[in-house]
């Protein structure tokens, strides 16, 4: 069996190993050496309810913050069945060499994090994410070494290569240096890509962070779920280049947040006197001030600049440690006012630090099953790039631990998918000539194009509106106007002039590749966000301030047509935990504790008639695959629901090819 | 980095902001062509970096004297120096573009692909014989699988903090640029090393030291450094790569007399 895999950060690695020491062959593709990849950027650590600090912890408490946390939006059971998996996860790296933070009797040290009350969270210094992958990457290369993992780094991922049924049978990738492009048969493909940060123009993502690959995915028709699902995290330190995270724990230690009263104001932050600053978090919550929870703050912040009030006129507050001694900022803050210091250039205690809220993770993407699997039989997603775990909200290091756990699902459901899988015969080689020649002729005539558009302005400009429309506060009025804007750059972008005449190791023409997909897929996630009348986790339109479970409790789910994204609406499995309201201006552990109680006083109360998943001990082999070659989609699990101005295809009574069929175009 | 040097760099240029930034920029249409100068200028804004610069550059690629070119391509990905891709030769020093900062920099600012890797255009360089290397040290622990096991061995924080010192290499090459030994295969060089030491360290990784030692023991092994030092320095994670080389050759050379007595 052959299996290709796209994208090696965790989640792709994790897969690839899995695959690798069962015997199988992986073809692993990525745009940078995989030990490059984003999952370094994380640094705070990962969870896993380990609970060596007698404080009780348990994986159901770990499950219960992510399904609360996200606000009921993911679906129960595979939530779960990740934190049930953490600890187990944790210890892995642990014996692959990790060096983990430890106790002084040489255990696992734990730390506390955002959205939960135990020391949840185990942490390498301040570089978890970097130890992790490359703890990952350390196995794959021997698995490489011995011959089963095969890499293809610099190799960029175009398409699917789909069956007459449907069926994926490999993908076409092109080599970044010659641009060619080629033809991989495999029996079925991960994609591990992660996130489409690139989309928002800057973010905290690295720059592979395009969801390219997953957008081509969806215009060969495999869904794309809660897209509108972006997470903005309130202080990250505004770059030219990118944005990069500020921690919250400035605040935790008395940073302040600050304006100047009168807008453009071009004097320096030392020459505002204190009377003439606008404090604005302090004055709108005086009870929590600076420390209300990240999407209050990251509202306000945002608002605050798009009213004007920004420094200097442009998207930057002050986050302000000066008044504290320098000594009490070094021995509690060192680490994080370095990286301020290395690419700002200016010192953070004695000058106030420049932040704006940056996009930073999507909860959204591919649509998966229980088992990783897409809508499209032979194609599974792990990582970032599915829309499983999360719900409409991501805690604080709960990321790492959902990209391995998706990879470690994703790899068994493909070999037992792949063991039923009926091989092509005598006219195998046709779908992939076909497709080749179709990702040829795309390449030839985005060369061949010639007209006044410029690929980086368009990039910048659906940046640009992204962010200011589709980020933080939404209005149905400017997601509106953001599609149009979208569909206008769609039409520039026919007229575009790749901007390098030297073909070789060009990045223009992967770029141009890249922005088409990129366009796409703002689609998504604009009229995605655009069809949600409600407020629920990373989602807020001030015109409809409150979750609405009985009509919004639902997965968006959007599929490509010729026409735009086509939108119908799925349940969502709340069998284990009934939604209740998100409020964290309480402590939420009494309330854990009294649920508990009610059913039992277990640790793990499980609803009668509510759907099992297994229990420690069984993660390495996920559930019972008795999927068939070609899996089926549950349509009846589809609904639609009335969504006003958002009419669904369903409703409409039309088939896909009929609401305008798969289009050729790219 | 001093946060003194810091600030007064930065309270110069913001006493005198330059107009423009200008690049001298290192081109190479592919590795056959032959390398050639190119000067751009772009309007100064407080806080670039050289990334910023390039992303300038590239979005209108005209030089100096107003002649159209090509867009200079390099490489990069996290852009806060944990990736290590984008790193190159800027004003004769080996480091990551992405934290490399205008207004700490003399200009004109030249920028040059680094010279100890096959260059493959412009600022690109390919890095591969790197991860090569770690291939052939076998910079891995012998996991027996990735099944449930339980916890790994138990370790004091002062060895976790020895260890994770070496964990931090990102494979960039500035330890390999600025080292007067490495080169046309000569010496397997500092990163390599390194890693030996960090896999070596670890409760598990003692079980198969030997084979990693022996990695760094061919012709081009250890013993070819030369003691420049210039790795340490060099270095951007402030990896101990001379504390690496120096315990590495004593554990070579003990496996060198004794080793054979194991067989």
């Amino acid at each position: 069996m052959k299996f290709a895999i796209v994208g090696g950060g965790l989640a792709g690695l994790a897969a690839a190993m899995k695959l690798a020491e069962a015997g199988h062959a992986v073809d692993l593709f990525s745009v940078v050496p995989v030990k490059r990849s984003h999952s370094v950027c994380a640094q705070g650590g990962i969870n896993g309810a380990v609970n060596t600090k007698g404080e009780g912890d348990s994986p159901w408490k770990h499950f219960d913050d992510t399904v609360y946390g996200g606000d009921f939006l993911a679906n129960q059971p595979p939530v779960k069945q990740m934190c049930e998996m953490a600890p187990s996860i944790i210890y892995l790296f642990d014996r692959m060499g990790v060096p983990f933070s430890r106790t002084n009797e040489g255990l696992l040290d734990f730390r506390r994090f955002g959205g939960t009350l135990h020391h949840r969270t185990a942490f390498a210094g301040a570089s978890t994410g970097q130890q992790l992958l490359y703890a990952l990457d350390e196995q794959v290369r021997r698995h490489e070494t011995a011959g089963k993992v095969r890499k293809y780094e610099h190799w960029e991922m175009m398409s699917l290569i789909l069956d007459d049924h449907g069926v994926c049978r490999g993908l076409i990738a092109m080599e970044r240096a010659t641009l060619e492009l080629k033809a991989f048969p495999a029996d079925a493909v991960i994609i591990a890509t992660g996130g489409p940060g690139l989309i928002f123009g800057k973010s905290t993502n690295s720059m592979v962070c395009t969801g390219s690959a997953v957008s081509a995915c969806y215009q060969q028709g495999a869904r794309y779920a809660n897209g509108e699902f972006i997470q903005v995290h309130p202080t990250s330190i505004p770059g030219e280049d990118k944005l990069r995270l500020m921690s919250e724990s400035a605040r935790g230690e008395g940073g302040r947040v600050w304006v100047p009263k009168q807008q453009g104001d071009k004097r320096g932050p030392s020459a505002i006197p204190e009377k003439e600053r606008w404090y604005f978090l302090e004055e709108k919550y005086p009870a929590y001030g600076n420390l209300v929870p990240r999407d209050i703050a990251t509202r306000e912040i945002f608002q605050v600049c798009l009213d004007g009030y920004g420094i200097g006129g442009e998207n930057q507050v002050y986050l302000d440690l000066t008044h504290i001694p320098a000594e009490t900022l070094d021995r509690k803050l060192g680490a994080i006012l370095e990286i301020y210091e290395m690419f700002v250039g200016d010192d953070p205690r004695h000058v106030p630090m420049r932040i704006f809220p940056g996009v930073h993770y999507s909860m959204g993407g591919l649509w998966v099953d229980f088992d990783q699997r897409t809508n499209i039989p032979g194609l599974l997603a792990a990582g970032e790039c599915d829309y499983s775990i999360h719900g409409a909200n991501r805690l604080g290091a709960n990321s790492l631990v959902s990209c391995v756990f998706g990879g470690f699902v994703a790899a068994p459901a493909a070999i037992e998918y792949a063991k039923n899988l009926q091989r092509n015969g005598a006219d195998g080689s046709r779908v992939y000539d076909q497709e080749l020649k179709r990702q040829q002729e795309i390449n030839e005539r985005l060369l061949k194009q010639s007209g006044g558009e410029n690929q980086y302005v368009i990039h910048e400009e659906m940046g640009k509106w992204m962010t200011d429309n589709v980020t933080v506060v939404r209005y149905n009025d400017r997601l509106k106007a953001t599609d149009e804007k979208l569909l206008e750059l769609l039409d520039r972008y026919q007229h575009i002039s790749i901007n390098d005449s030297n073909m070789w190791a060009t990045h223009a023409l992967p770029h141009a590749r890249q922005l088409y997909n990129m366009l796409h897929l703002a689609r998504v996630i604009t009229l995605g966000a655009l069809n949600r009348n409600e407020s629920r986790g990373a989602h807020y339109k001030p015109d409809y301030p409150q979750r609405d479970d009985e009509n919004f409790l639902k997965t968006t789910i959007a599929e490509f047509s010729g026409e735009g994204p086509v939108f119908s609406w799925e349940s969502v499995d709340i069998g284990l935990i009934p939604p209740r309201k998100r409020d964290y201006s309480k402590g939420k552990e009494q309330k854990t504790e009294a649920a508990a109680a009610g059913a039992g006083g277990s640790a793990l109360p499980p609803k009668e008639g509510a759907p099992q998943v297994p229990m420690q001990g069984d993660e390495q082999k996920p559930r019972d695959l008795t999927g068939a070659a070609v899996w089926g989609q549950d349509k009846e699990q589809v609904r639609d629901v009335d969504h006003g101005e958002a009419e669904t295809r369903a409703q409409q009574d039309k088939s896909i090819a009929d609401a305008g069929g798969k289009s050729d175009e790219l | 980095m001093s946060a003194n040097k810091n600030g007064h760099a930065t309270e110069k240029a913001r006493r005198t902001p330059p107009e423009f930034v200008e690049l001298r920029i290192r081109r190479r249409e592919n590795p056959d062509a032959p390398a050639r100068w190119e000067e751009f200028r772009i309007p100064y804004r407080p806080n670039l970096n050289i990334i910023s610069c390039l992303m300038e550059i590239r979005k209108n690629p005209v030089t100096k004297d107003g002649t159209r070119t090509t867009p200079p391509v390099w490489e990069m990905n996290c852009l806060e120096q944990v990736c290590g891709i984008c790193t190159m030769v800027i004003n004769g020093r080996a480091r990551q573009s992405c934290s490399a900062l205008v207004d700490q920099l003399e200009q004109p600012i030249t920028l040059e692909p680094m010279s100890k890797f096959p260059n493959v255009r412009d600022l690109v360089v390919d890095r591969s014989e790197m991860f090569n290397h770690l291939k052939r040290v076998h910079a891995w622990i012998e996991l027996d699988g990735s099944y449930d096991l339980g916890p790994g061995p138990r370790m004091s924080p002062d060895e976790v903090a020895e260890r994770y010192a070496y964990s931090r290499c990102m494979t960039c090459g500035c330890c390999l640029e600025a080292c007067p030994q490495y080169g046309d295969g000569n010496y397997i060089g500092p990163q390599a090393i390194a890693q030996v030491r960090l896999m070596n360290m670890h409760p598990s990784g003692k079980m198969t030291r030997d084979e990693r030692l022996e990695g760094i023991m061919g012709k081009d092994g250890i013993t070819n450094c030369g003691n420049a030092q210039n790795c340490v320095r060099a270095c951007p994670m402030s990896i101990p790569l001379t504390k690496a080389i120096y315990e590495e050759n004593r554990e070579t050379i003990i496996h060198g007399l004794f080793g054979w007595l194991k067989r």
